[in-house]
């Protein structure tokens, strides 16, 4: 680069309005990335649900239950790799805001439907032959501290009437899928069973299967449905994926919301800079005019302009990148679990800086005409 | 009267005693005025030539209360100005100086009405006693007609015209003039000093002016030559009169 | 000494690209500001006003919401013995109910949003005196019938007046549309609790709340006393009113955080663009300044002159903010009940207070962009401002 010196030396001759364009930049990124992450939150289940998955559930809601004796049923069907069943446990540890997931699981199956779910051999042994066993995900143990070997009492109210149950804590699991689930608690069903009501026992949440050939998927989700149609347990039969699609649309258009405070931040930080851009510009027309009487090309100038406005927003652009991967983690603890999984991924990373590469260019672009298309004889005598 | 020789009488409108004016620049001392002495007398119109870096600016903006000297001090009309606060200063200025600048220095956004009455808002005069004073002041420049007028819709002349409207509406002590012809064509140059002229005959304003343009030098009543920070008397009007075109 | 405000106004007008730029900076950040809390607000306040102050919710002893636990026949008999409940005639005002959620389509998107259904007794709406029926009529007891909330029809599929649906295995009929005041049960659907327990094939018996009417607000302490004395009862009582606004805390939370982040980062940007105009203001009007002061203005006349600027300019800015939310107020959306795992429709909030809030946080980020430069103007030297060009 030969104008290099030129370019750095124009750069900082206004360092506060170096320092507040940066800035701007680092705060508009920082936004990209905020919004981008908390998008991904929402639709975290979609992107990683299991293609080869599908989630059996009682058609008339999700809450009412379905008979453990249909897992043979549905084993009649063919493609069925494995099947596993789940019941939602929603005991409360210490205080209501500590919210995560705690699923009863089949334990003979689960690690076959789930494999991304790694738990240690020798912990998953202890859990199998520990009646009031535990195993937690990575995310929720490092929340509260546990260790393998604890004790955990949680209060619930949903079975059996109000008491502490108490778990040891036999295992942690690891998600293999980046941005996989972290955050679940699973305890043997046959444990939790024994302890139900004579008149709710025999009865799962859900039923969660594995295919042998994700292209099967439609043909055995009619099939489930149609051996339970017309029973007193209908069921409703669907991929991981449309499952946990229909749960995120419930939250209300979020995807939406998030498009919009995006492009509204985006448009005034853009605006905002490139506005600087363009006041830097006009303040150094007779010095441009100066480069171009002495000989420089119009071509020449137009890209130390742009060079300059493009410079800038890679600098801010990081520095916003930068704070919001630093601040991500914060926030996720702030927010106290009340969302999935907040992560940031490299993806976010490399689209946010093509933004604001793209908001430096757009921004100097007009200014950098403006600069091209300089008459000298004009730019001179205008002071 | 006008002397430099620091022996004024005591009774004269502005008198600077032994100022120096020292400026450390990239870390080198730089002398621009050394034990300067001046008194001028009330309606006095006095006219500073010397080249460039000799501290004509300097000069004016130290008389104008724009800067303080280094040692020394300046009086005028019995006040000592050298010792005074930078509020009290700007106080003083609205109260005894009327600028005149090179470049004219209009607010662009306000018209002529509103760029003449801005003294005026500094002092405790009603609404319809600025308008009655701006409007004096506009008619004396000869643009009462302009007044409403924007900067950018008048000419250089009446640009400065303005300005110096807007130096006399408060009635000043005294005026300051920095190249008050510098950016104007002859004629309209011409035009301002004579403006400057009946100022000084007709209203008995006392004026200090820097110049470079012998044509504004001959219309004062006193020429001093600043050279290398030091004032040595010129020749009076009479004496240069026809020597220059 | 004010320096003239006609000054400021016309400056903003001489430099308007800059001006509008800093405005829109401010705007989008005072508007986004405003939509997230009126969304919160919106929220908050459907939950919030579901409750009445004279209305009792008693629910099982540590759950969370009405959908964990149970209250059994013989509880709700000492319920509606209790002290403090209101009567109509000798008929105690308590209606022990049952919750599920069933899944509707959403007009929206098309996809399942669980709904929740709630099984009531026949003197309901005694109970809850503030909902009313607006159309058809209420749910004859015995019969498969339901009545839906305002929001009802309009949010799911398949929930118009005198519709026939199927859920939970049975067939019911809509007879009617009630009226809760943009209250979180105009999101419901109505029933018979002793019809949904023979559909759903629920022990009869069992209920999951029972909501007492009481004679005052003040006869809280007296019944919960006297319920919560009882060795036979094993049961939480809360004010309907703060049982709601518990509920409401999860969501609101997360959008207060999620909100604040992004106003509170997208404040810095706005701050920094207009401290960019403010300062380049002052760079391009140097010699103004200068002029003022040498004409005698002071320096905190010149400080107060840029202040009313950069004020002027996040006044207009905060302004046009809260005019592009406004259209939002009553805007109706849904979201996810956490509590319950229903599905919820509410409307955006913007409320006088909100709009304040809005104009103060565009003032006040008018005033830290504008002081900085405000303060380098007045504190140039002015003998050399005078020259530059």
């Amino acid at each position: 680069m030969k104008y290099s010196s030129l370019l750095f030396a124009n750069l900082f001759r206004k360092k506060v309005r170096l320092m507040l364009t940066i800035g701007s930049f680092a705060a508009a990124l920082f936004l990209f990335t905020f919004l981008a992450v908390v998008k991904s939150a929402f639709s975290r289940g979609v992107e990683v649900a299991g293609a080869d998955r599908l989630v059996v559930i009682n058609r008339t809601s999700i809450i009412q239950p379905l008979p453990i004796a249909d897992r043979d049923k549905i084993l009649t069907i063919p493609g069925i790799k494995a099947i596993t069943h789940n019941n939602w446990f929603g005991g409360v540890y210490q205080d209501e805001k500590n919210f995560f997931p705690q699923f009863a699981i089949d334990i003979e199956n689960q690690r076959m439907v789930f494999p991304e779910m790694v738990v240690p051999d020798d912990q998953w042994k202890t859990f199998l032959n520990d009646r009031q066993g535990a195993i937690a995900g990575a995310r929720t143990a490092k929340r509260f501290g546990w260790k393998v070997g604890d004790r955990i009492p949680i209060k619930t109210t949903l079975f059996g009437g109000p008491g502490a149950w108490e778990f040891n804590l036999d295992g942690i699991y690891h998600n293999d899928r980046p941005g996989g689930d972290e955050s679940q608690f699973w305890l043997q069903y046959k444990y939790f069973d024994e302890s139900m009501p004579a008149d709710q026992k025999g009865l799962i949440g859900w039923y969660v299967i594995r295919l042998d050939n994700p292209e099967d998927a439609a043909r055995v989700a009619g099939a489930v449905d149609a051996v339970f149609a017309n029973s007193t347990y209908e069921t409703k039969t669907e991929t991981e994926s449309a499952f946990a699609a229909s749960w995120v649309k419930q939250f209300g258009n979020i995807e939406f919301l998030i498009l919009t405070i995006g492009s509204v931040v985006f448009f005034t930080l853009l605006l905002v800079t490139g506005n600087t851009m363009a006041i830097a510009v006009r303040e150094r027309t007779a010095e441009l005019a100066v480069l171009k009487a002495v000989g420089f090309s119009d071509r020449a100038v137009l890209f130390m302009v742009l060079g300059e406005s493009i410079l800038i927003a890679a600098i801010g652009g990081t520095l916003g990148l930068v704070f919001a991967a630093a601040a991500v983690p914060v926030l996720a603890n702030a927010l106290n679990g009340l969302l999935p999984v907040l992560v940031v991924s490299p993806v976010t990373l490399l689209t946010g800086v093509g933004f604001a590469l793209a908001v430096g260019a757009l921004s100097g672009l007009i200014p950098a005409f403006g600069a091209m298309r300089l008459r000298v004889v004009d730019a001179l005598r205008r002071v | 009267m006008v002397r430099v020789d620091g022996s004024g009488s005591g009774g004269a409108l502005i008198q600077v005693r032994g100022v120096d004016k020292n400026y450390s620049r990239a870390g080198e001392e730089i002398h621009v005025l050394q034990s300067l002495n001046l008194d001028v007398d009330k309606g006095e119109f006095v006219a500073f030539m010397g080249p460039s870096g000799s501290g004509k600016t300097t000069l004016l903006n130290l008389l104008g209360g724009l800067d303080v000297p280094t040692h020394g001090s300046i009086t005028v009309d019995g006040d000592e100005i050298t010792h005074m606060s930078a509020g009290k200063l700007t106080q003083w200025r609205a109260r005894h100086v009327g600028f005149i600048f090179q470049m004219y220095n209009l607010i662009p956004v306000l018209n002529a009405f509103q760029n003449v009455e801005l003294p005026l808002l500094l002092t405790k005069l009603s609404k319809s006693e600025r308008r009655q004073h701006v409007e004096a002041a506009l008619t004396i420049v000869g643009l009462a007609e302009r007044m409403n007028h924007y900067p950018r819709q008048l000419s250089g002349g009446q640009e400065q015209r303005v300005a110096i409207a807007r130096a006399i509406v408060a009635d000043p002590t005294f005026l300051l003039c920095d190249e008050p012809t510098g950016d104007l064509d002859r004629k309209s140059a011409d035009e301002i000093l004579d403006l400057l002229t009946r100022l000084s005959t007709e209203y008995h304003k006392t004026i200090l002016m820097v110049t470079h343009d012998p044509a504004a030098a001959e219309r004062a009543h006193t020429l001093l030559h600043l050279n290398k920070g030091v004032l040595v008397e010129g020749a009076h009007l009479d004496q240069v009169a026809g020597g220059v075109a | 000494m004010p320096i003239p405000v006609v000054y400021n106004f016309r400056s903003v007008r001489a430099r308007w690209p800059s001006a509008i730029v800093a405005v829109l900076g401010i705007a989008g950040t005072v508007g986004v500001f405003i939509a997230m809390l009126s969304l919160a607000m919106g929220f908050k306040a459907t939950l919030v006003s579901s409750g009445t102050a004279d209305n009792a919710l008693v629910i099982r002893a540590g759950a969370t919401s009405e959908m964990m636990g149970a209250v059994t026949l013989d509880e709700v008999k000492i319920i509606q013995d209790a002290p403090g409940v209101a009567r109509n005639g000798s008929a105690p005002l308590v209606s022990p109910e049952v919750v599920v959620i069933a899944p509707f389509p959403l007009r929206a998107t098309g996809t399942d949003a669980n709904v929740q259904v709630r099984g009531v007794s026949g003197n309901a709406l005694l109970v809850r005196d503030k909902i009313k029926i607006v159309q058809g009529r209420f749910f004859q007891p015995g019969l498969s019938e339901l009545v839906v909330g305002r929001n009802v029809p309009d949010t799911y599929n398949g929930l118009n007046l005198g519709n026939t649906v199927t859920f939970g295995g049975g067939k019911w009929t809509v007879v009617g549309i009630f009226d809760a005041g943009g209250s979180a049960f105009d999101s419901e659907v109505w029933c018979d609790s002793r019809v949904l327990d023979q559909v759903y094939k629920y022990p009869e018996n069992i209920f999951q709340s029972a909501t007492a009417h009481l004679t005052s607000p003040a006869a809280l302490q007296e019944f919960k006393d006297s319920i919560t004395a009882d060795p036979r009862m094993n049961v939480d009582v809360s004010r309907e009113i703060d049982y709601y606004a518990k509920q409401s805390t999860r969501m609101t939370t997360l959008i207060t955080i999620l909100g604040g982040v992004v106003a509170s980062i997208m404040a810095f940007g706005a701050i920094f663009g207009a401290l960019n105009t403010m300062y380049s203001a002052v760079a391009e009007r140097s010699r103004e300044i200068a002029t003022m002061r040498a004409i005698g203005f002071g320096a905190p006349s010149v400080i107060i002159s840029f202040l009313i600027e950069a004020l002027l300019i996040s006044f207009i800015g905060g302004l046009l903010g809260c005019l592009a939310v406004l259209p939002l107020n009553g805007l109706t959306t849904g979201a996810m009940n956490w509590q319950t795992f229903s599905h919820l429709a509410f409307a955006f909030r913007v409320t006088p207070l909100l709009l304040a809030m809005g104009i103060i946080f565009a003032l006040a980020m008018g005033l830290i962009g504008g002081v900085p430069p405000a303060v380098r103007a007045a504190s140039r030297p002015v003998a050399q401002s005078l020259r530059e060009l």
